[in-house]
């Protein structure tokens, strides 16, 4: 009878000696691809969707124009604001903050900024317009609207 | 040790947002020059498809009232800008460069004496109001850049996707995006609205 006992001596547990490897992979990963926010976003941003998009080449040349409602409507009322960096900023001073951009990058890439906006869908194009006229003024003429991929249908 | 790397790893986690820097390019004309009066528009009149947006989202395409969808726009911007109505030499030259699907395409929309003369001339205007919203204008200029998408990408014969998705830092990529928008420019003009 002894025979066909079920020889039961085959190891229940999974090895664990490589799961410190395995979690240190996952950790270099996610330690590589992380970039810290640089700014805190204080207006609302829901993207608008788009089928055409394509994506930036070179992300160093690029800034951030945000418009939307402030997320506090308490402080600064709920007419959509521009932000870039960590301040909102009125259209006049665009120039501005195009021109502190373009000193950060070498002098032979100046021409190439692109400005990224990223505005909330429930904007109106009159403050979109007021900025892009102020980009004119400031030279920085490559303008990406940002936005996020359409669904297909 | 791994649950030092653990706590490290969940941390990474959660302050991780993958970057989707996509979006739609434009580029802004450049400032006028006071000195200088504003250009005279020498354009014909037939050569340019205009669209214009009120601030309740409605739109007026060549002067009629527009009710279709944004896919419908994007074809008739299409056959705008491929009708041969009277094609100059580069017109007739860029015709001649078509692949052949694209030219039984072009025959097929049929030559409209009244609209656009030939692809090297035509002009797309889109202007907004002030009140219009963001969307409105960002699903407009989506549909004439589709439409052009479609052009370039039908001219060297690939996909709306894979013209977007090629790499100019490629040679051979960057030479066939070079063939594709030689002669045919993606003239969209986006006008000031009215203060």
């Amino acid at each position: 009878m002894s025979k066909f006992k079920k020889s039961s001596n085959t190891q229940q547990e999974i090895p664990t000696a490589a799961l410190p490897d395995i979690i240190f992979m996952l950790l270099f990963f996610f330690m590589v691809t992380t970039v810290m926010r640089e700014t805190d976003i204080m207006v609302k941003q829901q993207l608008p969707r788009a089928t055409q998009l394509t994506k930036i080449e070179r992300k160093s040349l690029v800034s951030y124009i945000y418009i939307g409602e402030p997320k506090n409507t308490a402080q600064y009322g709920n007419e959509p604001k521009i932000q870039t960096n960590d301040v909102f900023v009125e259209a006049n001073e665009i120039v501005q903050f195009v021109s502190q951009e373009k000193d950060k990058l070498s002098e032979v890439e100046r021409d190439q900024i692109t400005m990224s906006m990223k505005v909330d869908v429930e904007v109106k194009m009159g403050i979109v317009s007021d900025v892009q006229q102020e980009l004119r003024e400031a030279n920085a003429r490559k303008v990406l609207y940002s936005s996020v991929k359409k669904a297909e249908i | 040790m791994a649950d030092i790397a653990f706590l490290l790893l969940i941390f990474f986690l959660v302050t991780t947002t993958i970057a989707n820097d996509k979006g739609i390019t434009l580029l802004l004309p450049p400032k006028p020059d006071p000195n200088e009066p504003p250009p005279e528009v020498t354009k014909n009149d037939k050569n340019i498809y205009k669209i214009l947006a009120n601030s309740s989202d409605q739109l007026l395409v060549e002067d009629e009232p527009y009710k279709g969808t944004m896919e419908d726009l994007k074809r008739e911007v299409k056959e705008f800008v491929l009708n041969f109505g009277d094609p100059t030499e580069e017109g007739i030259i860029v015709y001649n460069s078509l692949p052949s699907p694209m030219k039984a395409e072009v025959n097929r929309f049929g030559k409209r004496l009244d609209s656009s003369d030939d692809p090297t001339e035509c002009v797309v205007s889109f202007k907004a109001a002030r009140g219009t919203s963001y969307e409105l204008y960002i699903n407009v200029l989506d549909a004439i850049n589709g439409a052009y998408n479609e052009i370039y990408a039908q001219r060297v014969g690939i996909s709306v996707e894979e013209w977007l998705a090629l790499d100019k830092d490629d040679d051979i990529q960057k030479d066939m995006y070079n063939r594709a928008r030689s002669n045919i420019p993606r003239a969209i003009s986006i006008a000031e609205p009215d203060k």
